[in-house]
């Protein structure tokens, strides 16, 4: 008598079934297709701008001025996004420009991540006066306008993009301290902790391999999150002339350098980097929601 | 030999008052007294907040304690040395209630078992695989789990790696606190054989917290019944589980369900719920609930004596002459009048 057909016929099937069956799910949670396909375009345009860019960024033709995009009339071929008050070419800038705001956002992300968590950690796990100190100085540093407080470290120390950098994440670390120090307040109550303890490892140690491992998840969400809040911070500041120094093709730059010729008709030097500065953000920020569901340790019963 | 010898330990939490309302202290644990040998089990069991955790986190040094000592192997805790605070963590392991969150989601099952002996012996890797192996194979598991995570296990193989974790070091003591209280009825058994299996071929002595009476008979040599942070009884587990003699041990087995359908049992139902540690009543504390309560037990707190080869807190059995044993006729409201009851005779 031949065998009937037994649930798991080979291995592989049932293997790539599962494959098929998480990549639906992947679907059906409405993963943000547009906003991951606009953040990579921006990033392959970020690390290979010197490749694509068909001009100088920084280097204009004085008698090119104020050119407009190709399609207008009184474009020409060779600048297709026109050109800004000292001829420089629009589009090699916006292409430059997306690698200042990139550079500038990951690094003051990681920069205000890496402070923030490892002083949220500190703050969650070894609580009473260590606690008290850190979430005192939070509370302060929130207290504070963020944008304000950042024009003002800006004005101290002088624009440069290696500052920016520092100013944003000395702006930014006080969020992922809150969020940290509170997952870490109900991590350390976990039995894993305790049986850690039990195990003889040190509170380093601990911090380390237990706390730490289960808290980059928000971490990773938080920065994602983060990284919209930071480009328009940076932005602002370089429009506001406290952030990126002048000949760098900043978007926020060009907004500053563009809006006294809106009312000229110069609509490109403004209406290009801005709505650059959006699709940035906004994907950013709808990637970071996604991800926020997704990872999100309550949901996924961790 | 005596492995722990646990000795009046008292821990009592402070909680801070309100705005309205002064703070108090929580009578966690209230002066509990016993002592574990080597290789054998003392059970431990009562209703939730009687203490019972409480104790298993004091004796993990979890909990610091509020007075009393801990003896492990004649050495006082609280005297030892680093390196003797070192040994006693050696010693003594754990296994907790609820698998889930026992294991750390972040950690392969290898890296889980070994952690202990990563941290205690400084292991290579290729070493620690090893032992690894031979930790899975002692708790039956397919040598392939070592590189998966605990969220491919279930309950019961989730179980089976926090104890191989706790044998790594082969300690001499695991406190066990409701090792299967969140596991399927199915799985119970399963697990408790293993933990009985281990005891027999390892020689290791096991603290088992738990409210399931069913498992704590079947595992323990000694029973401890806790209330309200006060030990009301303490004996050998055949004796305590057949003819229990605290009216709180005796509602207590009442309640269990017996393992035969045509078993008889008393019938004693407790009215009430436990009282707040935060105010136990005076006297003894049992008495608000206690179906023979006596004028005298709201005054005075029963002392642990020798009965019936065990030690019970009760004015049931306090010497003080005049008031003897009870007799069924001096019946308080309730309906305990079984016969053993007053006997006290272990069948």
């Amino acid at each position: 008598m031949s065998t009937p057909m037994s649930p798991s016929a080979s291995p592989s099937r049932a293997a790539s079934l599962t494959l098929a069956w998480r990549f639906a799910a992947f679907h059906a949670e409405g993963f943000p297709v547009l906003p991951t396909l606009i953040l990579l375009v921006l990033v392959l345009t970020a690390v290979f701008a010197n490749v694509i860019a068909p001009s100088d960024p920084e280097i204009g033709t004085l008698g090119e001025r104020f050119r407009p995009p190709a399609w207008q009339v009184g474009g020409s071929e060779k600048y297709l996004l026109g050109t800004d008050h000292l001829g420089r070419d629009v589009l090699s800038r916006l292409i430059f420009g997306a690698r200042v705001s990139m550079v500038v956002g990951l690094t003051a992300v990681l920069f205000a991540g890496a402070v923030g968590t490892a002083l949220g950690i500190l703050s969650g796990f070894l609580g009473g006066w260590v606690d008290q100190v850190i979430m005192r100085v939070t509370d302060t540093w929130l207290a504070l306008p963020a944008l304000t407080f950042a024009i003002f470290l800006a004005a101290v120390v002088g624009p440069s993009e290696m500052n920016i950098v520092i100013i944003l994440g000395a702006v930014y670390w006080t969020r992922y301290a809150r969020v940290i120090r509170g997952e870490v307040l109900s991590l350390r109550e976990r039995d894993f902790v305790r049986l850690a303890i039990v195990a003889g490892c040190s509170k380093w140690t601990i911090m380390r391999r237990h706390i730490l491992p289960n808290v980059l998840n928000s971490a990773i969400v938080l920065g994602t999150l983060m990284l919209g809040v930071v480009i328009v911070t940076e932005a602002a500041l370089s429009f506001l002339g406290v952030g990126v120094p002048p000949p760098k093709p900043a978007w926020g730059l060009m907004l500053a350098d563009g809006k006294k010729g809106l009312m000229a008709g110069y609509w490109w030097l403004t209406v290009l980097p801005g709505s650059c500065i959006m699709l940035m953000v906004l994907s950013a920020n709808l990637l970071g929601d996604w991800l926020r569901v997704k990872l999100d340790p309550q949901l996924r019963q961790l | 030999m005596t492995l722990l010898e646990v000795d009046n330990l008292v821990k009592h939490f402070p909680v801070k008052g309100g705005f309205f309302t002064g703070g108090g202290v929580v009578r966690a644990v209230d002066g509990v007294s016993f002592r574990i040998e080597a290789g054998r089990t003392v059970g431990v069991v009562g209703e939730s907040g009687c203490g019972k955790t409480t104790t298993a986190k004091v004796v993990l040094g979890l909990e610091t304690p509020t007075s009393g000592t801990l003896r492990f192997e004649g050495a006082d805790l609280q005297t030892l040395d680093a390196a003797g605070r070192r040994r006693y963590r050696r010693s003594v392991q754990a296994v907790f209630q609820d698998p889930f969150a026992s294991l750390n989601p972040r950690m392969r099952v290898g890296a889980i078992i070994t952690e202990p002996l990563v941290v205690h012996e400084q292991l290579a890797r290729g070493e620690a695989r090893e032992r690894a192996l031979r930790l899975l194979d002692v708790v039956s598991l397919p040598e392939r789990s070592i590189d998966l995570f605990p969220h491919e296990f279930s309950g019961g193989q989730r179980q089976r790696i926090a104890i191989a974790r706790a044998l790594a070091l082969e300690p001499k003591l695991i406190v066990l606190d409701e090792p299967v209280s969140a596991l399927d009825v199915s799985i119970r058994a399963q697990i408790l054989n293993l933990l009985r299996d281990l005891q027999a071929r390892l020689g290791l002595a096991y603290l088992f917290i738990t409210h399931d009476l069913a498992a704590v008979a079947y595992m323990s040599h000694t029973v401890a019944v806790m209330y309200l942070g006060k030990l009301v009884e303490f004996g050998p587990a055949r004796a305590v589980a057949t003819a229990p003699q605290h009216p709180y041990t005796r509602a207590l087995f009442a309640a269990a369900l017996p393992s035969h359908p045509d078993e008889r049992r008393e019938d004693v139902t407790l009215v009430g719920e436990v009282p707040s540690p935060l105010a136990p009543p005076p006297g003894c504390r049992f008495h608000t609930r206690c179906p023979v309560v006596m004028e005298r037990c709201a005054r005075e707190e029963p002392p642990l004596v020798h009965t019936d080869g065990r030690l019970v807190a009760c004015h049931l059995y306090s010497p003080t002459p005049g008031v003897g044993p009870w007799q069924p006729q001096r019946a308080a409201p309730g309906s305990l009048t079984s016969p053993s009851f007053t006997t006290g005779g272990a069948p």
